[in-house]
């Protein structure tokens, strides 16, 4: 017993020596340990920066000001239902101070001027980052335990489009991003579902491939394959990176694989004279072709509208045959197309055919040299386009469609660093991830199928902007905290009426209940805005409204049956709950109340600064000419127009003048004795 | 023995504490093959961008020998404040003398001074200063709101897309960017003519009022807008601070 106690006392001397010394060094141990908490609270970065603050404010001319508003320590915004628990304003105290304005160094700035506060959003909201962090490294970079780094200020806008679905007046990028994701059919491959429901929806309408061959030689297909912005700059149609072989069997798999239809050839008059070339540039520009098609011109510049292809080289793409049956009737090809059933004659046909047909570019065809396609050709063709995910876009008949072809972009936004494979020397963040895929998606690998898109640097920023909107937190909100989207619009007008505007494709160019484009004006009342003769006058042979617009509704040759349906179905329809249309005479009005009108319109309102009555004195070319307007709008529709024009057309460019009733009056009296001159109309 | 470990812990601690350093490996600039004697700004000048956004158009500088003719292979170095970046930020220049970077703006909306820098035969800097403005938000907002409202009559260049009423209006509008005659209105007197048209101010009746059309933060923005590109640059008066 007793030597076993005398030999732990020598192990326990032999480790910690004599008892009372070891027991002051564990005290010593125990009071250091105990003072490294208060030491490390005393020198941490956020009270180094709250010093910083204080000795900046103290120079200035409202340093108490300042200082009343400085809080010591540390500060938190904790927003439970945002998930958001932020320290950031320990740090960057001067965030709300406005007369920081001149403060440049971080992190002492003033916050620009936005719609929101940081009470109600919190910082980490907008620009990631881990909010609950006391440290820089630790808020501002990924880190180990914390993936997400603050988002960089050029891709903040992507933060707005967490919790405002539809497009927003200060985030453009945003709103183009979104928008590219669509036109350039993204979607098709990608799918991104929404929070709300629905699915991002592509805006290309890709041709069907399946009649190709009625339309295009192989060799075009093949030309096209091989570099699609060779044969149009502004085509959409991404760069496969095709090798010669691949685009061989390709384009005759499609070619071998296209089905004819009935009616979309028709026989090109061999014995006609060859058409003046004038006479077709003058139709083409008649018919407003260039408000939908873009051409470049010589010195480069793509000229014309983007709702249709552009036609540089359209005489290399299509036959003649079938651009004669396409011009006369092009719903006989493809029945949704946005192009109208211009109701041409014949031949005016022939004139728009050989115009077009003209357009070619000899090198564009000049090498390419196909021989007769083999069996194993096509079968290689077709698994080619099998394996490229062709269908994804186009229709192909006997080739489905494929689903979720590409990784679905959902939640994107969110995605792990973990998950993601960088490529060496690239920043490890997935903003630079996502850009880097954008601009070369093959970079990645060669055997990736994405292909090679021709976006400029500020599409590619915008892109990215619009996926990183698509976080975790974008779809777990609860709908209360979101600005929803307006619901898509499936208006489709009935009847006989209906069909003649599906033809004629007017919501290509003219939106009605929320369906259609903003190239024209919106159609939703217009039969309690205009007066029923001048309707079936204009859609006879549209006149100029506004002669500083390059854009203007073209001449559809319709029939007087045509006219008085669509006239009938407009006036009956298409009709405002705001007022009674018939409740205002349209002449008749006193001539002391007409010639008040008119004082007012040249002297207190000035109109004449937009628009013009006398073609001889005034000059403004905002408005339409109202040389004609007491023939053309309805008198109640013209007053309540003068009240509030926001009203009667949401987004118009007129502002509200809050005017009396009485003024409205008069201008309306004074605005509808300009019936102008039938004849004159006519001429122009 | 237990020198020898401690020694080898040190060792392998500084080892791994190298290895784990997070230095980015600094991209070296190109040796200049040519020297020349003048900077000069091709374009991508005076653009109007957005914070933090890379500019529209890039930002070309061309580099001139003494006789003013170009020279290929001199080193452009760019620089900027805090928060700029330029794709490259150095670069030689190519056959036509020319250097072509891609600028983004920092983060703070307001007029950035980028500097271009190449060196001469005697190793002299010669430098070339190059303006450029980002929009902030509420100067986006402003930026859009003129474009629809405004600029028709206020921006005397036409385009094909849009004719402007300039030259139609028998007073003329001051475009946006007219410093001499815009710094001299205050905010409040911007804010009146906005909102109750040319005659608040005894201006032309020709300029409407947008008092009922745009909202108080939509005029503020618009006129945040016009004193940013205003040019010579806009300086609110009022309290000026103590700085050290």
């Amino acid at each position: 017993m007793q030597s076993s106690s005398k030999n732990t006392a020598s192990v326990w001397q032999t480790l910690f020596g004599q008892p009372v010394r070891a027991f002051g060094v564990v005290s010593l141990l125990l009071l250091i340990s105990l003072a490294i908490a208060p030491a490390k609270n005393h020198f941490s970065e956020w009270r180094h920066y709250q010093k910083q603050y204080l000795s900046l404010i103290r120079t200035r001319g409202d340093a108490i000001t300042l200082q009343r508003h400085f809080h010591d320590g540390i500060q938190q915004i904790w927003l439970p239902q945002l998930g958001v628990v932020d320290r950031c304003t320990t740090c960057h105290v001067g965030l709300k101070e406005a007369s920081l304005g001149d403060v440049s160094t971080q992190p002492f700035r003033r916050h620009p001027v936005i719609p929101h506060t940081s009470e109600q959003f919190g910082c980490v909201m907008c620009h990631r980052g881990q909010g609950a962090a006391t440290t820089v490294e630790e808020a501002h970079s990924s880190t180990l335990a914390w993936e997400q780094p603050i988002l960089p200020a050029r891709y903040v806008q992507s933060s707005c489009g967490q919790c405002h679905r539809a497009a927003l007046t200060g985030t453009p990028q945003l709103n183009l991003g979104r928008n590219l994701l669509g036109r350039y059919g993204c979607v098709h491959c990608h799918t991104i579902k929404l929070a709300d429901g629905g699915a991002i929806k592509p805006t290309d309408d890709p041709l069907s491939l399946s009649h190709i061959a009625d339309k295009s030689t192989r060799e075009w297909i093949y030309a096209w394959l091989k570099d699609p912005q060779a044969y149009a700059v502004t085509s959409t149609m991404p760069n496969f990176k095709l090798s010669d072989p691949d685009a061989r069997d390709i384009s005759a798999f499609l070619i071998v694989n296209s089905t004819p239809i009935p009616g979309d050839t028709a026989v090109v008059p061999k014995d006609q004279k060859t058409p003046d070339p004038t006479a077709g540039a003058s139709l083409y520009g008649e018919s407003f072709c260039a408000s939908c098609h873009a051409v470049q011109n010589a010195a480069g510049n793509v000229v014309g509208g983007d709702v249709g292809p552009e036609l540089t080289r359209i005489g290399n793409k299509v036959r003649p045959e079938w651009l004669q049956a396409w011009l006369r009737n092009p719903r006989v090809y493809d029945p949704g197309t946005a192009m109208p059933h211009y109701r041409f004659t014949d031949p005016q046909v022939s004139l728009l055919t050989a115009f077009l047909g003209n357009k070619t570019d000899s090198d564009l065809l000049a090498n390419v040299h196909l021989d007769a396609a083999t069996p194993e050709q096509i079968a290689h063709g077709k698994l080619l386009v099998t394996e490229y995910g062709c269908a994804s876009c186009h229709e192909i008949s006997g080739v489905k469609k494929p689903d979720n072809f590409a990784p679905e972009l959902t939640r994107i936004g969110s995605k792990a660093l973990t998950q993601i494979i960088f490529l060496p020397g690239m920043q490890h963040t997935l903003p630079d991830y996502v850009s880097a895929k954008i601009r070369q998606p093959r970079s990645f690998g060669s055997a990736l199928k994405m292909p090679q898109y021709t976006f400029a640097p500020a599409q590619i920023e915008a892109l990215t902007t619009a996926l990183l909107a698509l976080t975790d937190r974008a779809h777990d909100l609860p709908m209360s905290l979101t600005v929803p989207s307006q619901p898509a619009s499936n208006y489709q007008p009935a009847g006989k009426a209906g069909q003649l505007m599906a033809d004629m494709a007017c919501f290509t160019c003219h939106a009605i209940n929320g369906r259609g484009g903003v190239m024209a004006p919106d159609l939703t009342w217009e039969g309690s805005s205009v007066q029923r003769p001048w309707l079936q006058a204009f859609l006879k042979n549209p006149g100029t409204l506004r002669p500083a617009l390059i854009r203007r509704m073209p001449r559809f040759n319709l029939s007087d049956g045509e006219v008085t349906e669509l006239t009938d179905y407009i006036m009956t329809v298409y009709q405002t709950p705001e007022f009674e249309r018939d409740s205002m005479p349209s002449s008749g009005y006193p001539p002391a109340q007409v010639e008040q009108g008119k004082q007012l319109f040249y002297s207190k309102y000035a109109c004449q600064s937009c628009h013009i009555v006398d073609t001889k004195a005034d000059k403004g070319y905002i408005g339409p000419t109202l040389t004609q307007v007491g023939s053309r709008l309805n008198a109640a529709w013209i007053y309540h127009w003068l009240k509030d024009p926001q009203v009667m057309r949401p987004g118009t460019t007129e502002p509200n003048r809050n005017m009396s009733d009485e003024d409205a009056r008069a201008l309306t009296a004074f605005l509808m004795t300009l019936k102008g001159s039938a004849k004159l109309e006519a001429k122009k | 023995m237990n020198r020898y470990l401690r020694v080898l812990f040190v060792v392998s601690l500084i080892l791994v504490s190298l290895g784990c350093s997070r230095k980015p490996a600094s991209a070296s600039a190109p040796k200049p093959t040519a020297f020349g004697a003048a900077l000069v700004e091709s374009s991508g000048g005076k653009q109007i961008g957005a914070t933090g956004m890379v500019l529209a158009q890039p930002v070309v500088v061309q580099v001139n020998d003494e006789q003013g003719t170009a020279v290929a292979g001199a080193l452009v170095e760019l620089s900027g404040p805090e928060g700029v970046s330029f794709d490259p930020p150095s670069a030689l220049t190519d056959s036509s003398g020319q250097v072509t970077t891609n600028v983004a703006l920092g983060g703070m909306a307001g007029r950035y001074q980028l500097t271009a820098r190449t060196l001469t035969k005697a190793q002299k800097p010669v430098e070339l200063k190059i303006e450029e403005i980002a929009l902030g938000y509420l100067q986006q907002v402003g930026f859009q709101l003129d474009d629809k409202y405004c600029a028709r009559c206020h921006n005397p260049e036409s385009t094909a897309e849009r004719v402007s009423n300039y030259d139609n209006l028998e007073v003329k509008p001051h475009p946006f960017i007219e410093g001499d005659i815009l710094n001299k209105m205050s905010d409040a007197d911007l804010t009146a003519i906005i909102g109750h048209g040319g005659p608040a101010l005894n201006k032309s009746a020709l300029m409407p009022p947008y008092g009922y059309t745009l909202s108080k933060t939509e005029i503020e923005a618009l006129i945040s807008y016009i004193r940013l590109i205003s040019d010579p640059p806009y300086h609110a008066s009022g309290m000026v601070y103590a700085q050290k």
